[in-house]
């Protein structure tokens, strides 16, 4: 056999063999690296900005943990993953359940923090003018909110197309990438209530 | 016996007549990398010339002592408008141009991995440019107060806090450069999830061509760098309407704090600016020198390393403002390691060219200027990251002769270059050969006379942003020196522009590889088919023509990579 000959068959196994990442988890692992980097520019000015403020009211007197608008959050983390267990195994019905379960937690969780804001605003008199406090408090729950918001407007489209009858076991690809940014939202509240909750009182 | 088959019978682009309207809509609606990378780099050429004739402004004004061609606002609008739309409205799109026209063919893709938002970073790129642009009109604001922002290109806080920047001046500059920062990131994303996702069969990290991994490490610092300043800037404007205390020093906030999240985004930026130019040199040289990039793992190592290390070296640019003892030593000490790479790097292309069979056509002229203006530029750079040293000629001429040593000696020559080499494959015509020499010694001659006095001017204690200076310092012969070599330049860029357009019309046509190449863009017709290759390539070594054209010497019998 020719060395040539060798060399082809090589060609050829390799062409068939040839696998590459999937695009779209490329993307969806940069995306939540640079977004990653924009909540450590908040977090950071959190922390270097800790008892800085000039005058009150300061975390220790105000701040409550909101213990169970956490577990909620965290725990849609898991829901999601059961959903996401039941598409792979084509049971739609049990994909709806946990789905809306996903987005009610979420949902009582921006409720929360909706409830939290306006507590701390028409009873504690602290906005994002107030002091150093407010300001880095208002703009990094309020970064995280926000991406709760984009989490939630996206699980909602996806639960509003399965009611109507979109086949939705056909983009499990993007259900997925779907989750893994609700995880990120997850984790990055982990980060945020260390910060704002113990380290910061 | 061949055992890579390309489409030899390349596939050749039917004329096409369409009218005016059609081929707006195609141009408007496309999703066509090649197509939008050519809108990229037309865009950022047109501001080129809007910046470029602003520059020619400031050095007009700067020519004689006591001159009042342009007042004191005026000017400060001036250099601010020129250093952010060169960086962000001409280096940004040109690395994201160069990236989307080339790597796609260069890994044998039929286009990037999400092209429509790749369509979408152009855009929203283009919105950024016109909104920092629209100040001139709405700067005023309802007040009627201020115009163009004038807080100069890194936007010191609390300068540009509302009680300082009235009007509207700082947000367009706030929200022009946020809005053209996302569509960099976005097509950074599309340049990753395209080299890791979409090479072609055998095209493995290891052969990928450095221009390739170039713009895949530029695209990395893309998208670690930029939310930096994005993040200062939401803060920016979170106290410029919301009343926030980010930078508000009255009430505790901080003014350095800007400057690191600025030079945090700032020092990376030099790089992801630079980089383009690298990327081409590293193409260009070997195919004009007719030899293989000298040690070209070596090459990718110090790339990536360039893009670990430059993210920890952005205090440089603070010397001046107090910190501590540790972190001056700290930031001197990684900014003179970051010089290791880089001089690998001018030591490879060297190297590249001792002992080959080179032709000096315009490509490889420019890139000559490059290794010699670029290696003067890092040694001033060597000289700066010395912090005493910088305590002396801080905001001096002497950092602006700096950064435009890099700049325009460094990433204008690469792109100059890229430009020569590529123009046959995106149009078909080979750019007049004759009419680039001239714009090369002109450009070349009048940049050194311009820059070159900077230097001294900066020694002799000239600030940087000052609209003019009183006779008797020793400062008029070189900024008059200084100004005369911008009337070269210009000259330099009209014989650019008017080879573009005349070898666009009426160049000599070119064949579909004219340079003898060795990456895949050349394999395929010029200017590509839509589709880039009708059969995708099988690659073997990283030279696949080469292997293709010397079916008794290939690449890959000596390298099993």
């Amino acid at each position: 056999m020719s060395e040539a000959h060798i060399v082809a068959q090589n060609a050829l196994t390799m062409e068939r063999e040839w696998k590459l990442p999937d695009r779209g988890t490329v993307g969806i692992v940069f995306l939540i690296i640079t977004e990653s980097v924009l909540f450590s520019m908040f977090v950071i000015a959190y922390l270097i900005y800790t008892g800085k403020s000039l005058t009150g009211p300061y975390p220790k007197d105000v701040l409550e943990l909101p213990i169970l608008a956490s577990i909620c959050l965290l725990s849609s983390s898991g829901t999601i993953v059961f959903a996401e267990h039941a598409l792979k195994h084509n049971q739609i019905g049990k994909f709806k359940l946990w789905w809306v379960a996903t987005i009610l937690l979420g949902l009582y969780f921006l409720w929360a923090t909706g409830a939290e804001w306006h507590k701390l605003i028409y009873q504690d008199h602290l906005t994002i003018s107030t002091n150093l406090f407010g300001t880095t408090f208002y703009s990094l729950v309020g970064l995280h909110a926000s991406h709760v918001i984009v989490g939630l407007t996206f699980l909602s489209i996806v639960f509003i197309v399965t009611l109507l009858g979109f086949p939705i076991q056909t983009q499990l690809r993007r259900v997925l990438f779907l989750s893994w940014y609700w995880h990120f939202v997850d984790a990055v509240w982990v980060v945020v209530f260390t910060v704002v909750y113990i380290i910061g009182r | 016996m061949a055992t890579i088959d390309y489409p030899l019978q390349r596939p050749q682009a039917g004329p096409a007549e369409f009218s005016f309207s059609e081929s707006l809509y195609k141009w408007v609606a496309t999703v066509d990398h090649k197509r939008l990378g050519l809108m990229y780099i037309t865009s950022a050429l047109f501001f080129f010339l809007v910046a470029g004739i602003m520059a020619t402004v400031m050095r007009l004004q700067l020519m004689v002592p006591n001159n009042h061609l342009v007042g004191p606002d005026t000017f400060n609008r001036l250099f601010t408008m020129h250093g952010t739309s060169m960086v962000f409205l001409v280096g940004m799109p040109m690395v994201a141009g160069f990236s989307n026209y080339l790597v796609p063919l260069m890994i044998g893709a039929r286009d990037m991995a999400f092209p429509r938002l790749n369509a979408f970073g152009f855009w929203i790129f283009l919105l950024g440019g016109l909104l920092l642009y629209y100040s001139y009109l709405g700067g005023g604001g309802l007040s009627g107060v201020g115009s163009a922002p004038d807080v100069g290109w890194f936007a010191y806080a609390p300068l540009t806090e509302s009680g300082f920047s009235r009007g509207h001046a700082s947000d367009y500059w706030a929200l022009g450069v946020l809005v053209s920062g996302l569509g960099s990131v976005a097509s950074a994303i599309n340049v990753i999830a395209t080299t890791f996702s979409m090479r072609c069969p055998g095209m493995t990290l290891r052969r990928m061509p450095v221009f390739v991994w170039v713009m895949l490490i530029d695209s990395w610092l893309i998208v670690v760098a930029l939310p930096p300043l994005s993040a200062a800037q939401i803060m920016l404007e979170l106290d410029r309407y919301l009343g926030a205390n980010f930078f508000n020093t009255q009430n505790g906030g901080s003014a350095v704090l800007w400057q690191h999240y600025f030079w945090i985004f700032g020092h990376p930026e030099v790089y992801i600016l630079i980089f383009p130019a690298f990327a081409i040199l590293s193409e260009v040289i070997p195919i004009f020198s007719r030899k293989p990039l000298f040690g070209r793992s070596a090459m990718v190592a110090a790339v990536i390393a360039i893009g670990f290390i430059s993210l920890g070296v952005w205090a440089h640019h603070m010397f001046a403002v107090g910190m501590t003892s540790w972190s001056n030593t700290f930031f001197a000490a990684s900014s003179m390691l970051v010089g290791i790479p880089t001089g690998i790097k001018i030591f490879n292309w060297t190297a590249t060219m001792y002992g080959g069979k080179l032709r000096f056509a315009t490509p490889l002229l420019f890139c000559c200027g490059f290794l010699l203006q670029f290696l003067v530029a890092g040694l001033t750079g060597i000289m700066l990251a010395v912090a005493p040293f910088d305590w002396q000629l801080h905001d001096s001429y002497f950092v602006v002769a700096h950064f435009h040593f890099t700049l325009i000696g460094g990433l204008l020559f690469g792109l100059f270059a890229g430009m020569y080499y590529w123009f046959p494959k995106a149009s078909g015509k080979l750019l007049s050969d004759k009419l680039g020499k001239w714009h090369f010694w002109l450009f070349c001659i009048g940049f050194n006379m311009t820059f070159i006095p900077l230097h001294f001017l900066g020694m002799l204690g000239m600030p940087r942003r000052i609209y003019t200076y009183a006779p008797g310092r020793g400062w008029e012969l070189w900024n008059f020196i200084g100004t005369l070599g911008v009337l070269f330049q210009a000259a330099g860029i009209l014989f650019f522009l008017y080879n573009l357009l005349y070898s666009a019309l009426r160049g000599q046509p070119a064949t579909d590889d004219p340079w003898d190449g060795w990456t895949l863009e050349w394999a395929t017709s010029s200017p590509p088919p839509e589709y880039n290759f009708e059969k995708l390539p099988v690659v073997r070594s990283s030279r696949p023509l080469w292997d293709l054209k010397h079916p008794q010497d290939p690449d890959w019998k000596w390298d099993s990579a």
